[in-house]
This record gives C-alpha cells, structure tokens and sequence, in this order.
C-alpha cells in the first residue's frame, strides 16, 4: 500500500499547492515537503528487506485485457532513485523558496514540481512497463511545463517545444518497444520481461526492440545525437535546471537502461550501440562545455558529458562496469545539482550569468566560492571527493575493455580526454568566475551572499560529496550494493570502495588528465581562437528549420491534395475505395460460386433490363435535367418492382413512398436550378470518369455475381423463430425494426429529424430569387393551381389518411409499419401542397413540423424510457391480447407506441424537408407569389 | 436470375458513378440517388434472391431473410434523408454563390456551350 501512496501523494498535493502559495512563499514551500517527507518516512521501513536482496511489490488490476496493472515494484535500483528523487526534491523546495521572486506565480511553480515528482517517481517504482510509460510521458509534459515557466521568454517557450518534440518522439518509439518486448513475452509485467532475458535476447524482434527501447532512453538522457535539447532546456528556473535537468529527469533514460539491463543487455548490438553513443555524447559534450560563456550551458554539456559516460558504463557489458555507472549516477547527482544551485546564487546576486563578466567573486561571496569550488573539484575528479571515486572506476574499466587490435587503444584514449576537457571546463568554473580579475559590468553590483537559508542546500550536497568521497564503503556502500544488485539480476561481482588503490594505471590516466586540463586551461584562448574558425551549429536553428520545413512539405502536400474542388475528392474516393476493395476481393477469386444459377425468369427479366435502360437513358440524358429526373423516377419504380418480386413487400412499399416524396422534391429543386447542364468538361475528362464508373459497375457486377452463387448462413432464424413468441407480430421485418433492433430504429429516426432540421437551417435565411422563366425561356402556365388538380386532391386527403392509418395497425402482423403509414400521410399532405399551393396548406395545418418531429423522436424515446420504469432494459417491449367487441381479438404492443414515434418523424421530417424548400421563394419579388404553387 | 440481378447492380453503379463525377450539383443528386439504388438492391441480396417467401409468419414455407431487409429498410429512409439534405445543400450553394457549380466556382461559358444551349432550346 505504502508503495503507490508515495507516488501519489505528490499529485494530490500539487491540488494543494496553488492554495498554500496565498500563504506566501514560505507557506507554500513547506506545504510541498509534505509528500516527499511522508514519502520517506514510507520507504524507510522496506529498507530492512531490500539491504537482505527482497524485493518489495504491490499490484492492482487495471485494464487486465491489455496487460496494464496498477503495480509497483521496489527493489535496490528503484530505491536509490527514489531517495534522490525525494531527498534532492526537498532541498529544492527550500532553495525555490529563496530563488523565486515574491511577485511569481509560486503557487504554479510549487505545484508543477510536485507533478513532476510524482511522475518520476512513477517511472522507478512501476512494476509494469505500460504503467512506467505513462509517468515517463507524464514527466516529459510536466518538464515542458518547468522549462516555459517563464512564458513570457521567447527561448523558454522554444526550448520547452524543442524538449517536449524530442523526448516525447522518444518516448513514442519506447513504447513501441514496449509492445513488442510485451508481445514476445506476454507480459508487460517487470518481474516477467525481467525474467525472460534469454527469451528476448534470441528473439528475431530483438534487434528492433532494443533500438526502439534504447531510442525512448537515449532522447530522454541527453545522448548524441539528441543532445542538444538539453543545453535549450537551461532557460528553465535554475531550480528546474538543478532538479530536472541534472539530478533526476535526465536519468530516467539511463535508469531505463539499468531497469532493463537483466532483460536486454550482454549483446553485441548493446555493446556497439550503448556504448559509442555513450562514448560519442561524452567527448562531445566535454569539448562543447570548454566554450560555453554561460554558466549554466558549461553545466548543461558538462551534465550531457557525463551522461554520455554512465552510458558508455552500462554499455560496456561487464557487471564492475555497470556497478561504476550506477556510483557515478549517484556522484554525478550530488556535485551537479550544487553546481547548479550555486550557478543560480550568482544568477540571482549578479544579474548575469556570463563568465566573461564573471570575475573574481571570491572577494564578496567566499562562502558561495567555496561551496562551488569543491562542487567542482569533484566533477573534475579530484581525489577525496566522490567524483575522483567513480573516475577512477571508470578509467579502470576502460582499460579493460577488450577491442581487438588497435582499437583497445581507443576507450582509455577517449577517457583521458574527456578527462582532460572536464579538468579544464571545471578549472575555468572556478578561475574564471573566483578568481581572474575585476568583474565588468554586472548588472547588480557590488554582489553579495545569498540569505542564509538559500545556501543549506548546496551546503548538505556539498558535504555528500565530501563524505561519499572520502568515506564510501561508509556511506553509501549498502545502498549501491542493493542497486548494483537489482541492476545486474543477480550476484555481485567483488568491488572495492576505497579512496586509493595504490599506483596503477587508472591513477596515471587521473594525473595525465589534471596536468592536460590545467594547461590546456591555461592556453584557453588559443583554443577558443581554434574553436571560433569553426562555425559553430546552432541546434536551435537547426531544429527550428527542420521543423518548419517538414510543415511546409506536408502543408504543400495537403494543398496539392486538397485544392477545394469536390470532383477531385470524388475521384480520389473512388480510385482509394478501387484499390482498397481490389487486393482481399482479388485473393478470393470472384468466380461463380458453388450454388451456381437459377433460370431466368423473363418478366423479370424484361423489367431488369427496362431498368438499365433507364439508368443509362437518365445519364445519356442528364444535360436535360427534367428528362433525366423522369428516366429516374423509372428506375426507382422499377427497384420498387424488384423488391415486390423478391419476396420484399415492406421495402417495395417503402421503395414507391419515397420514390414519390423524392421526385417531387428534385422537381421542387429544378425550380430554382438551371433546367439544363452546360458542357464543361473535356472529353478526356469525360472518358476518363466513363472508366472508372465502369470500373465500378464491373467489380459490383462481379462481386454480387460471387455474392449470390455461394451458399451462406444467416443469423435470421433466429428472428424468424422468436418473431411471434418474443415480439407479438408475424411481420418478422417490422417486429425487427421496431423490437429487436428497436435501438437502431431510434438512432435512425434520430437521424433522419436532424437531417430534416438541418435542411431548415440551411434554407430558413436563404432567399433565391426564382427565375421569371423556364430555363429555356419559355414562360411559366398562368394557371397556377389547377382545378382538376385541386378538385382531385382534396377527397383524396381522408382516403389517404385512412389507408396510412391501416398500413400502421397492421404493420406488426402484415406488410406494413409507422415508416410506410408515416411515408403515405407525407405524400397525401404534398399532394395537398402541390394542389392548392403552400399558403393554403399552411392556413390549414397549424402544428409546425418541427414539433411533429420532436414529438415523433420523443414518444419513440419514452417508450423505450418507460421499460425503465418497469425495471427492464432500454426498449424492452411487451405485448398483451385484449378482446373488443365488434373487432375481435385485438394485440396491444408497447412496439406499437414506439412506431407510432417512427410515424411522427417521418410525417414531420419530409413535410419539414419539402417546405422548406419551397419556402425558398424571395417572397419580394413579384414573380415568386403567382408561381408559389410551382414551388410546391 | 443472378446474372441478370448482378447486371442491374452493376449498372446502376456505373450510372451512379459517372453522374457523381460531375461538374454540377443536380447531376450530383442524381447520381446519388443511382448509387443509393444500387447498394440497396446489393444490400438486400446478400439475404439471397427468392419468390414467394414473404417474412410473414404463416404466410410461406420458407422464408426470405428478414434481416437485410430490414436494414435496406431503413437504408431507404435514410438515403431518402441523404438525398434531401443534399437538395437542400445545392439550393443554398446557389442562394450564395449564384452558381450550381459543386465547387462553387463560376466558369466562363464558352462559344461552343452557347451553341450547345441553343440546341437544347430548340
């Protein structure tokens, strides 16, 4: 339990924060110490288990079906990060609480950090992988949040995309290589992948896993070639820097690679890839750092060179290499985050952090000098400090690194001068900024020491280095032995802490570097006029314009795509849905199927072909608009025919209603539409759209041909058996629609209301004028109401409503239904419409179809409501028998209430859709009144 | 009878198609409407073509399926509300635009569509 309350804690009281910060800085800074001291004191009783080798670990289920649980896992590797996370947490509180300005928002600041504390802490105790991704990208947001605090800088702004673009673009290839250590294994478990190294060691997607594991940790870590967020990440508060950007976030890459070890290294292709890049990043880095005139960018590719040389440690495949890394995780953590703390003293006393005005501070701040010069002198690996310790190491290691040939020259070569660069880049922190001369120009002046309270936190840092360095068995021997041993999965190898191992090699490699760092110091500037010949690369330019070249490229692209004309979407749609639809329907084979084919039936034959022929005559046709709409009207009573004559009586019912309303609706639009298509397109063009319509018609052709050849099993008996008993009705289609399905059928009325109301919107305030004439210039019939007509219609009306009124009732048993009845009701009304024209009609039916259609989408959803009530699911229907006299032996079925809503919306949406329409009319014009009536 | 059945599928298809291609919006809406013919006729034969097997219990030996049937059903209502709302769409487009061009871009006619409208008038 214990486990997850330390992660946590840190997100619940970043609620908290905020509301402390009214309290003043002080206030808030102890409200934000709460969790890391409670998180402490939470860790401190496992300790017992972990110094025996156990391993403490809790689990809740999550999402089981994907492999996610809420597990958490301490073991040695996960406590020594913890404590670091927590323990250099807490001294950055105090020390913000110094750096920040009264007038900031502490509130946000304190609040993020602690986000970003808990997200770490996340990443070392997640006991399964999937859980540990989401707190490393969780840490990536929280650190784009740190690094632009200052929002209103440019450069923090840039700085923060730059690291979130490339730590979050790493932290999408890990979790690729997540899922695929997850799929080799079946398990996203730790203790499982942790486990089954040899499984994935031989596994043929090893290779591809481990670059993508090690792409996710090599961007986090700052290693070539991503290095260079990390020196644009120092626009952050220099808490930020000190916290994130040294001690903690920028490990999480390395602690992956140490969490991982187990599982992934001991290869080959670990050796070469962990290993160069950590060898390249630490002579980069270390030569880099020489030239850079501001204090933090010297840390920043001090940090970058160091993290290059823990990784060249885990990658080098021996066990006392990785025990080294891990110390020097440690050492590099205590020295680095007091150098930063005592750069931001000098920010924050000085005004400036420009090492070339930067000059003899020793004369008002001994304190802080000393502080930092110690700091230093252990990043530089002078003996009695912690630094020295794991140099040392490290050189030894080099030395053993079995090269063959000439290369086993390489690595020692390479430590010593990076050795060298980080004697010279430390001497000039101290000289250059101590020592050397009178300041010039600061900004602040005189500068003096910080308050009292600020410097606690590098003092309590500087003294670890001290104690480690001089006492290390002492004082972190039990700790590095738990983590040494949880990184390597197993026995320790022998290794001695100790501050001197007499004259050796890694000695004289220590003394070559000191004497080659202070010269080299010595003769700065003619290094520094060597480096100036060189231009130097600018990453943030660099990155800047690979950014804004790859969104002009796809900007470019989505223009020569999208260029606004739908024909061409049109197109493209088809050609995409051709080549989608070819490859799985090529691979089956459309030959015709075992069923084979029934003899023909030549009536319906004769319509088939009547039918064709009319589709093709509506396209021949289609320039004369009203031609083609009346070959159209053919075709759709044909299909209608079809329908009937394949035992589908509801639909050919369906398929004539709505051929009605839709015709009279297209003829409505040529009303205001030219009556004739001009010839636009050339005739390749033409030819062109000929083909691929006749792609189509073939592959339809051949696919209904397949279709209907094979024998096929259909999950229909199951509604044909259940029909009467379940749903009370011998119309299987309409007990489908209204009972079974009921749930589709009220998302399809739904539908259909919007489409109709839509229609509304979209002509309410629109006006067209209607043309004075036909297209072809004849003049429209001055009789705009015919008598016939009228004289026809308006009996017509009851005798209509009454058959509708039948088809409903006898929808449940017999052909029929509320979509039919609905349908008959809205053709008997627009034939009332198109009679007497729409101000007669409307003087006559007061209720406004948009209430219709409520009430329709409304009652359909009460119905289903009402089961509720009742204690069954949504739409449960039921049905009962009730005798009447006179008619007989009659069904009640709350199915019944339900269509009678389907009715009212389809009633209500075609006479919205179609009066709409005809309202059109710019009623000021003189033309529109006496031609309403051609508008319906 | 299959052959026959797949033609018309087919042919409504490649009607449907070609008038979608167009320039215009009316032919637009036609072809729609063509193509919503031909899926639902392809829709409703994926339960198999048969006479005299109505899905009304008590009315048939065997039945057709009831399935896709009701699914065309509603497919025709809803091609219904389809074709309306694009009606709807072009009437607006020339409200706006003056013209029925489908990407709302009026074209210069030429010489030749002169003559080719006056052949249509006669």
């Amino acid at each position: 339990m214990s486990l997850p309350l330390v992660v946590l804690l840190p997100f619940l009281c970043a609620l908290a924060a905020p509301l402390f910060a009214q309290g003043g800085r002080t206030a808030s800074a102890i409200a934000s110490s709460v969790p890391a001291i409670i998180g402490l004191a939470a860790l401190y009783p496992h300790w017992k288990i972990l110094a025996d080798g156990g391993i403490v670990e809790t689990s809740y289920a999550w999402i089981p079906a994907l492999g996610l649980s809420f597990s958490f896992r301490l073991d040695g590797l996960s406590m020594l990060f913890a404590l670091m996370i927590l323990i250099i947490g807490l001294l950055i509180i105090l020390y913000a609480r110094y750096y920040l300005k009264p007038y900031e928002n502490v509130g946000k600041f304190y609040a993020l950090l602690l986000c970003f504390k808990g997200s770490m802490l996340g990443i070392v105790l997640s006991g399964n992988l999937l859980l540990m991704l989401i707190f490393w990208e969780l840490t990536s947001l929280t650190s784009f949040l740190l690094i632009s605090f200052w929002s209103h800088q440019q450069d923090a702004r840039r700085g923060a995309r730059m690291a979130l673009a490339i730590t979050g673009g790493g932290g999408l290839a890990l979790l690729a290589g997540i899922l695929l250590i997850g799929n080799m294994i079946g398990s996203y478990e730790l203790a499982d992948v942790l486990a089954a190294g040899d499984l994935i060691k031989n596994h043929s997607m090893y290779p591809l896993a481990l670059t993508l594991i090690l792409l996710g940790a090599f961007t986090k870590s700052a290693q070539f070639p991503f290095h260079f967020w990390l020196p644009n990440a120092m626009q952050a508060p220099t808490p930020v820097s000190a916290y994130l950007h040294s001690a903690t976030m920028v490990k999480a890459g390395i602690f992956l690679m140490a969490r991982l070890y187990p599982a992934l290294a001991g290869t080959e292709q670990w050796f070469y890839m962990v290993s160069f890049t950590g060898m390249v990043t630490l002579l980069l880095g270390a030569y880099v750092a020489m030239f850079k005139h501001d204090l933090k960018g010297l840390l920043a590719y001090s940090t970058v060179s160091h993290l290059g040389l823990i990784t060249l440690l885990l990658g080098m495949g021996t066990k006392l290499a990785a025990i080294a890394g891990v110390f020097h995780i440690i050492n590099h953590a205590t020295f680095k985050a007091s150098l930063f703390m005592a750069a931001g003293i000098i920010d924050h006393e000085t005004g400036t952090r420009d090492m070339r005005r930067l000059n003899g501070l020793w004369q008002y701040m001994p304190h802080t000098a000393t502080l930092a010069m110690v700091a230093a002198a252990s990043m530089a690996g002078v003996p009695l400090l912690n630094g020295f310790l794991s140099k040392e190491m490290f050189f030894a290691e080099a030395l053993e690194l079995n090269l063959p040939g000439l290369w086993a020259y390489l690595p020692p070569l390479i430590a010593t001068l990076a050795g060298i660069f980080a004697v010279a880049y430390s001497a000039r922190f101290i000289h250059d900024v101590f020592f050397n001369g009178k300041p010039k120009n600061l900004p602040n002046f005189p500068p003096h020491e910080p308050p009292r309270y600020m410097k606690i936190p590098v003092e309590i840092l500087v003294l670890a280095c001290l104690v480690v360095g001089m006492f290390p068995a002492f004082s972190v021997g039990p700790i590095l032995f738990a983590a040494a041993s949880a990184t390597l999965g197993g026995e320790v190898p022998e290794y001695h802490l100790t501050i001197a191992h007499g004259f050796n090699m890694p000695l004289l490699m220590s003394v070559l570097a000191f004497i080659g760092g202070l010269i080299m110091y010595s003769q700065r500037q003619r290094f520094f006029d060597f480096h100036a010949r060189f231009k130097e690369i600018d990453a943030k330019a660099v990155f800047q314009a690979v950014v804004s070249r790859v969104g002009e490229i796809s900007e470019r692209f989505t223009a020569s795509l999208e260029n606004g004309s739908l024909q061409r979407y049109v197109l493209l749609l088809f050609l995409a849905a051709f080549v989608l639809a070819f490859m799985p329907l090529a691979s089956l084979g459309l030959s015709i199927g075992s069923n084979g084919l029934s003899p023909i039936d030549y009536p319906s034959a004769l319509g088939a072909l009547v039918l064709m022929g009319a589709a093709i005559g509506t396209v021949v046709t289609h320039r004369r608009r009203l031609t083609s709409l009346i070959l159209l009207s053919v075709v759709g009573l044909l299909v209608a025919l079809a329908f009937a004559s394949f035992s589908a009586p509801d639909l050919a019912l369906t398929q004539l209603s709505v051929e009605v309303v839709t015709i009279v609706l297209l003829v409505l639009s040529l009303f205001y539409l030219p009556a004739w298509t001009p010839t636009e397109t050339a005739s390749l063009v033409r030819w062109r759209d000929a083909s691929i319509a006749l792609i189509g018609g073939v592959g339809m052709t051949l696919v209904t041909l397949a279709l209907l050849t094979r024998p096929f099993t259909s999950i229909s008996e199951f509604f044909l058996e259940n029909s009467k008993p379940g749903g009370g009705g011998t119309n299987v289609v309409n007990v489908i629609l209204v009972d079974f399905r009921g749930f589709d059928t009220l998302g399809e009325i739904t539908v259909l209301a919007i489409a109709a109301l839509g229609i509304y919107a979209m002509m309410k305030y629109s006006k067209l004028k209607p043309p004075a004439t036909d297209g072809f210039g004849n003049p429209w019939s001055r009789d705009a109401h015919p008598t016939m007509l009228m004289q026809v219609s308006r009996p017509l009306l009851p005798l209509a409503l009454m058959v509708s009124v039948f088809i409903f009732l006898r929808g449940h048993n017999m052909p029929g239904g509320g979509f039919i009845a609905g349908l008959i009701t809205a053709v008997a009304l627009i034939s009332q419409y198109i009679a007497s024209g729409i101000n007669w009609s409307e003087k006559r039916v007061t209720v406004p179809y948009q209430i219709v259609l409520a009430l329709g989408v409304g009652i359909a959803t009460l119905t289903g409501v009402g089961s509720y009530a009742l204690g069954y699911p949504f739409l449960t229907s039921s049905f009962t028998y009730i005798t009447l006299p006179v008619v007989g032996k009659f069904e009640l079925a709350t199915a019944m209430i339900f269509d009678l809503g389907v009715y009212l919306t389809v009633v209500g949406a075609s006479l919205l859709a179609l009066t709409s329409l005809s309202k059109l009319s710019d009623s000021t014009s003189g033309v529109s009144d006496s031609h309403e009536a051609r508008g319906i | 009878m299959e052959l026959v059945f797949a033609l018309v599928i087919g042919t409504l298809t490649s009607t449907g198609i070609y008038l979608l291609l167009r320039a215009r919006t009316f032919p637009v809406v036609v072809g729609l409407t063509l193509l919503s013919y031909g899926v639902n006729l392809f829709l409703f034969s994926t339960g198999r073509l048969m006479s005299d097997g109505q899905p009304i219990i008590g009315d048939a030996e065997t039945y057709s399926d009831p399935l896709p049937q009701a699914l065309v059903l509603t497919a025709i209502v809803i091609g219904f509300a389809m074709t309306a709302f694009l009606v709807a769409l072009a009437l607006r487009s020339h409200a706006d635009t003056d013209v029925d061009h489908v990407d709302g871009i009026k074209q210069q006619e030429t010489a030749d569509e002169q003559v080719d409208r006056t052949e249509n008038n006669q």
